[in-house]
């Protein structure tokens, strides 16, 4: 049922249109983020409310306010003298002969005067957000709505896209489902450098002892978990298929340069990295820490022009690497290639840190691990467009604690930045985790395709994130309007125009069978044993 | 039904004043009246009534120092009942052509001894299905007060009505509309009870 609300009273383009509210309908059953639908004389518009307020025709209503406690006075005056306006941006044109055949289309004009104004139906939703299919992914439910908010997979994956919020604002849910309909709806697979040990097996849920439900319980055959911390994983339960070591010989400077601030090296260290890597070859690290104190290592540091403080610097650094517990001088697996491995055979690949939650870890393995394997991808990548054979499966990157990475200092030189800015050539993209949006540099963000944001409170966070898009400050209240937990605004490639939605619901056992009809063949263990 | 309470006895485009048979029978402020010219059918709200000497120049002097009672001067004097008049001025606020009720003035003024009609309820619910007669009310330069004069004819066309809360709502919604003058629209509504 559609409902009426008002009529167009002004308004342009660029400012969104002032809509008067009839009498019966109450400001109060309006809210900033709901859809209502605009008919025009020629096309109907479909666009958001931005703003709500009140106004009144004449000054001496305020400032002598009538004896409203008289129910008639009240009834008269509501929706007359004074009456409800909303502020509404129309973004999309629906119906109307263009918007027939391509859907629905960006807004160019605006309704003319006095178009009636309704609130949008659940058909209007699906024209816009589309019905859950083959490609579409119910991810939630607009706010306030019934109606399913339905992504397309497909278009989302061939760009970076970013989740963002403040802690515990549910971006791991909303990443879990994601993850879920990647899975099930695109042809990407994905590779998630789980630094909290959330995706792979058991998560929990905050504020409870309930466990949820992770990738590999729910899709076991088409889930594989890594671990970097084979005991942090046993006595946890969880199944791994690989554990991954690194050696010493496996680090290559440009691995180094990443953690040039967690390791608080130098400049004049970065350099030195460089040399010691064009003296000693393939053994630098160890060689490096093995130089004693000596004439001949003066010497040394002499002819390569390094200063002592310098030296020191980098010895500290590099002492900090050799006590990560998962570094070995030598290893004889090799991690990279398991993982392509695995991703090759289409299985979804997940790397948790276990109890090596320190960020230097993190960032040392997702940068090398990353690194090589984008490599490998642009090798069979090119050799695929050369030979005009099938191109290698769509690799999604999952990293937390982007900023990290992405920041303005080490955004040109990481592997991840270079993937986020290079999108797709080589089907290579990220799924980039953030609660400090603000820190990731401003080139990354702007290429990131489809941005989802749960609540952000911080001034700088909220500008990075709406960066660029239009209706910023009209956003910019939906979002800062949003509540604390499992509410989140969706804008960009994947969706036609941004939305706010309540994330759909994970962690009941009735919403795993709905993420995995598929396997309903498999009777849950748990379920067996009551 | 109608209850016919006086003649016509002058009229222009937008009133006519109209004298009743009986003195004092005068139609209540406010209330709807309606007379025939030709075939169209005029209808007036009155806004004025007095009663006076029959003479312009012969006014009545006090009559009853020996009588008992108000009734009794009328009784000792009957003449008086022919010397003096009740008149009453009606605002045209409407009319009818072709079965159609329109709410703006007619093309013709009324006929001089044209019979006036005091509507029954049913054609006062029918005129007052729409409220295109407030603008004329409101802007009509009258000596009765625009204020006083749309409020008493609410009040009546209400007590017509069975959904009289409702209607003075609409009304009272139709005249926040009208009237920019946020303390007249006031003390207007104030009135309507």
């Amino acid at each position: 049922m559609t409902q009426k609300l008002g009529t167009v009273v002004s308004g342009s383009v660029d400012g969104g249109v002032d809509v008067r509210l009839d009498a019966p309908v109450s400001v109060e059953d309006m809210a900033v983020g709901r859809y209502v639908t605009i008919e025009g004389q020629k096309q109907r518009f479909f666009g958001m409310i931005t703003d709500v307020g009140l106004a009144v025709t004449d000054q001496q209503v305020s400032q002598s306010p009538p004896d409203l406690s008289d129910p008639f006075i009240a009834e008269v005056l509501a929706g007359t003298s004074t009456y409800g306006t909303l502020h509404v941006l129309p973004m999309l044109t629906i119906g109307g002969d263009a918007g027939l055949l391509e859907g629905p289309q960006p807004v160019k004009t605006i309704p003319s005067h006095f178009s009636l104004v309704n609130l949008a139906s659940d058909e209007d939703m699906e024209m816009v957000f589309g019905k859950e299919d083959k490609e579409r992914y119910w991810i939630g439910n607009p706010l306030d709505m019934e109606t399913r908010l339905c992504l397309n997979l497909e278009e989302f994956v061939k760009r970076s896209n970013g989740i963002f919020g403040k802690s515990g604002t549910g971006k791991t849910f909303l990443t879990r489902i994601l993850l879920i309909g990647m899975l099930q709806k695109s042809k990407a697979v994905n590779l998630i450098f789980d630094m909290h040990n959330e995706y792979g097996w058991e998560g929990s849920s905050e504020g409870s002892t309930h466990k949820v439900k992770a990738l590999k319980q729910l899709f076991p055959s088409k889930v594989a978990v890594f671990t970097l911390d084979e005991e942090n994983s046993r006595r946890r339960g969880v199944s791994t298929d690989f554990v991954v070591r690194i050696g010493f010989d496996e680090i290559e400077p440009e691995d180094m340069v990443l953690l040039r601030q967690t390791l608080n090296l130098t400049d004049q260290a970065i350099g030195a990295i460089y040399q010691m890597r064009r003296r000693f070859g393939k053994g630098w690290i160890e060689s490096t820490l093995e130089m004693r104190d000596t004439e001949e290592t003066r010497q040394l540091l002499r002819d390569l022009s390094i200063h002592e403080s310098t030296f020191d610097n980098l010895r500290r650094g590099l002492e900090k690497v050799r006590r990560l517990p998962f570094i070995e001088p030598h290893v004889a697996t090799d991690a990279v290639k398991s993982v392509l491995d695995y991703l090759g055979r289409g299985m979804n690949v997940v790397l948790e840190f276990g109890r090596h939650r320190d960020i230097t870890a993190y960032i040392l393995v997702a940068n090398m691990l990353a690194r090589r394997i984008y490599a490998r991808y642009q090798e069979r990548m090119e050799q695929a467009m050369a030979e005009d054979t099938t191109r290698p499966t769509p690799l999604v990157i999952t990293i937390e604690e982007a900023h990290k990475f992405l920041n303005t200092e080490v955004a040109t030189q990481t592997i991840f930045g270079t993937i986020a800015r290079e999108m797709r050539k080589y089907n290579v993209t990220l799924l980039v985790i953030d609660q400090r949006p603000s820190g990731i540099d401003a080139e990354v963000m702007s290429q990131l395709g489809t941005k989802i944001t749960c609540l952000l409170d911080n001034e700088k966070d909220v500008d990075s994130v709406l960066a660029g898009i239009s209706g910023k400050s009209e956003l910019k209240t939906v979002l800062s309007r949003l509540a604390a937990k499992q509410q989140a605004l969706i804008f960009g490639h994947a969706v036609p125009m941004p939305v706010s939605f309540q994330p759909r619901e994970y962690g009941t056992a009735e919403s795993y069978r709905h993420f995995a009809p598929a396997d309903a063949g498999q009777v849950d263990i748990e379920e067996l044993w009551g | 039904m109608e209850e016919r309470v006086g003649e016509v006895i002058e009229a222009s485009t937008v009133a006519f004043t109209a004298q009743c048979y009986e003195l004092y029978c005068l139609p209540p402020l406010g209330s709807l009246v309606s007379t025939r010219q030709g075939e169209v059918e005029l209808y007036g709200i009155v806004h004025h009534a007095a009663t006076g000497s029959l003479e312009p120049g012969r006014r009545p002097i006090a009559r009853g120092r020996d009588e008992a009672s108000e009734e009794d001067i009328y009784r000792s004097s009957p003449q008086l009942l022919k010397l003096l008049q009740s008149e009453f001025c009606a605002l045209v606020v409407g009319h009818r052509e072709g079965g159609e009720m329109r709410h703006y003035l007619p093309p013709q003024p009324a006929r001089i001894h044209g019979f006036v009609y005091l509507c029954g309820p049913e054609e006062v619910r029918e005129f007052s299905q729409s409220f295109g007669f407030l603008n004329l009310l409101l802007n009509a330069h009258l000596q009765t007060p625009p204020d006083e004069l749309v409020a008493a004819s609410l009040r009546r066309m209400g007590l017509a009505r069975e959904d009289r809360h409702d209607f003075l709502v609409r009304a009272g919604r139709e005249l926040a509309l009208l009237i920019g003058d946020f303390n007249q629209l006031k003390s207007i509504l104030g009135r309507l009870r």
